[in-house]
């Protein structure tokens, strides 16, 4: 079965954070303990959307040794593809749902001697485990949380009444910004940096980082990526001997998937590179859009990452 | 420190045995030994398959399989262990992923051997029994002061199979912590801290063929729920759990010790079922490499695995006899197991045919 194990959930609460943020505990179905897992670790939900089957990725924000639930938040993107859309609108409690055994593609780094975090509104979810975690065991931790306002600063009052000293929050309405190069000046050496949040603001953190000298391995960070939209296209599955049309709101993996052509995945965002497919003929453009294969790789069209990678042009015909 | 055994329950069904000096070590019934070979010639390769529970009476039937050689090896670890503590080492950054691999033991051997093994839980505070080794202990899940020993150490003390824990970082793996009693010529000494293609390094043949690039790729994507097993092989003289590095002195020179008079009870085929587990609260990977041993004695009593023994080993590549150090002994053992083969075709996979 393409996913890996899977885990028989039902909803056992729904709480409305903020205006744009919901969250969502599954328990087990059976009543037993649901994985222990580590801080940092996404599931992916499948949503059953209408007859259109959705499979998002969320953090788990819940505390790891907590084994009778876990909690995920989502932010409702209007513009998105609807699977936040579906989350907020039909998620409800007592609903069965299925989710993948979590997944880390954001761990600590456990040798570390003290964990800088750095959050950006919802990229909040990873640190909440893993500020759990770091907790039971004892570990060293600095975090810096800007969000756009104060309503929409989720779990901070939480995070800064049980942690006041280590928690640093930052509002964008009120012109607020981190100090980043004053931050990282600041950290005893053996520090590694974790950072979770908008594109631009990893793309600022990591090279703010590794200009002042950082050592690549001590850099951290998680973004997953929506599939995105994009125009129809068509493309031969060399393995199954089908042709499919992708459709515009249709991941290449989905619509694999809905022919009944059974494909590797796990994150289904462009990061774990289970689903790395090879690509037999390509006549266009491959439309990279994944953070796993290689910029030579991307540029050899050779190989495609159809979780959330496009195409436009004449054919293509690709292995599975 | 101590951990006390007190075995005798059970006597009926696990066996009073050594894998030294006298070595009284037999398998009671050889059909149980997991032949790795599901055709005539071996080449390495990854593979890998989902270790699920499997057929009933086999190696496979439960997750961890405690067999009758149980309370023997755990003895024998012990001595290992009492000279030369070196044999089991953890990173201070492993102990998480200790917990980790008590917890899957503990819970795993409850479940499925109810008649030896019992685990019950109030919160963190857990209580172990081991009947086979007559072990009992209270302790704190993930509080190492309630422990004898750290809990890495302390599973491994009753658990057959060597085993290393592997930290993830950097797109690879690393070896940060491991037991090895009863390996085939390797040492957690010499190891610990290497990363995935350091400690490959050695192995010839597989590097060209990319095995291991492919491999770690696999094992990065390994998810918890999901382990995975593989077989590796190789032979030893004399049923010898411990041959490692650091004590070859002892038993090297066995190797010289083979006639085609004693080949069929001394030569011992070495089988390694290894189990991949992914860890939930460290992240790391846990490798388990339990050792299987029948003397070629006992495997010529399934005829399909005598008839293939032969012809694999006959046309091995040189390469890959010298690593797993049998070159010097492989023309006698070949000679030996031609008597055993008549030419006739095999069936697919390794299970006997009748």
């Amino acid at each position: 079965m393409s996913g890996g194990a899977k885990l028989q959930v039902r909803v056992a609460e729904v709480v409305e954070v903020n205006e744009l943020i919901k969250r969502f505990r599954f328990v087990a179905r059976d009543g037993s303990e649901l994985p222990a897992f580590s801080g940092g670790a996404h599931t992916v939900v499948e949503m059953d959307d209408q007859g259109t089957r959705r499979l998002n990725p969320y953090s788990l924000m819940s505390d790891p040794e907590d084994r009778s639930g876990y909690e995920i938040s989502v932010r409702r993107d209007e513009a998105g593809r609807g699977g936040s859309l579906f989350m907020h609108r039909h998620v409800a409690p007592g609903m069965e749902m299925v989710l993948s055994n979590p997944v880390n593609l954001f761990a600590l780094d456990n040798r570390a001697k003290k964990h800088l975090m750095i959050a950006g509104g919802i990229g909040i979810t990873p640190f909440l485990a893993q500020i759990a975690q770091l907790t039971h065991f004892g570990g060293k931790f600095e975090l810096h949380y800007s969000a756009r306002s104060k309503p929409l600063g989720a779990y901070m009052d939480r995070l800064t009444a049980a942690h006041p000293d280590r928690v640093h929050c930052y509002f964008d309405e009120l012109g607020q910004q981190i100090d980043l190069k004053r931050v990282l000046a600041n950290q005893p050496i053996g520090t590694h940096l974790y950072v979770c949040g908008p594109k631009g603001m990893i793309a600022w953190v990591l090279s703010t980082a590794e200009s002042l000298g950082w050592p690549k391995q001590a850099l951290h960070s998680e973004e997953f990526l929506a599939p995105g939209t994009g125009l129809p296209f068509q493309v031969e599955l060399a393995a199954s001997g089908k042709t499919i049309t992708v459709g515009p709101t249709q991941s290449l993996l989905e619509a694999m998937e809905a022919s009944g052509v059974d494909a590797p995945y796990l994150c289904r965002g462009g990061a774990c590179g289970q689903c790395e497919t090879n690509v037999h003929k390509c006549d266009g453009t491959i439309l990279h859009r994944d953070h796993w294969l290689t910029p030579e790789e991307q540029a050899s069209n050779q190989k495609i990452m159809p979780c959330v990678s496009r195409f436009e042009g004449k054919t293509l015909v690709i292995d599975r | 420190m101590s951990l006390d055994f007190k075995t005798g329950a059970f006597n009926d069904f696990f066996r009073d045995e050594t894998f030294r000096g006298d070595f009284t070590y037999r398998n009671s019934n050889p059909r149980r030994f997991p032949f790795p070979f599901d055709r005539d010639d071996y080449m390495y390769s990854v593979n890998m398959e989902p270790h699920v529970p499997g057929r009933p009476g086999s190696v496979f039937e439960h997750i961890f399989d405690v067999d009758e050689h149980y309370v023997a090896e755990m003895k024998d670890r012990a001595k290992v262990l009492a000279d030369d503590p070196l044999r089991c080492q953890s990173l201070p950054h492993m102990t998480l992923a200790g917990w980790d691999t008590l917890e899957l033991v503990m819970e795993a051997k409850a479940r499925d051997y109810p008649q030896w093994f019992s685990l019950t839980k109030d919160g963190n505070r857990w209580h172990w029994i081991n009947r086979p080794l007559g072990i009992e202990q209270s302790f704190t899940f993930l509080d190492e002061s309630t422990l004898p020993y750290g809990p890495f150490e302390y599973i491994m003390r009753q658990t057959q199979g060597d085993w290393t824990l592997q930290d993830e970082r950097d797109g690879t793996l690393w070896m940060d912590a491991g037991i090895a009693t009863s390996q085939a010529d390797w040492s957690v000494d010499f190891d610990v801290g290497m990363n995935f293609h350091e400690w490959h390094a050695p192995v010839p043949l597989a590097h060209e063929k990319g095995v291991f690039d492919r491999a770690l790729k696999f094992l990065l994507k390994l998810q918890h729920g999901a382990p995975v097993r593989r077989f590796n092989w190789t032979m030893t003289v004399n049923p010898l759990l411990d041959t490692a590095p650091e004590t070859y002195p002892k038993w090297g020179p066995m190797k010289a010790t083979l006639t085609p008079e004693n080949l069929g009870q001394k030569q011992h085929l070495r089988v390694e079922l290894q189990t991949l587990y992914r860890l939930p609260r460290s992240n790391a990977i846990a490798f388990d490499i339990r050792c299987y041993l029948a003397s070629f004695d006992e495997i010529v009593t399934v005829p399909k695995w005598a008839r293939r023994l032969h012809r694999v080993i006959r046309d091995l590549p040189e390469e890959l006899a010298t690593y797993k150090g049998f070159l010097r002994n492989r023309p006698a053992m070949v000679e030996w197991l031609a008597k055993h083969d008549d030419g006739a075709p095999t069936s697919p996979g390794w299970w006997p045919d009748d």
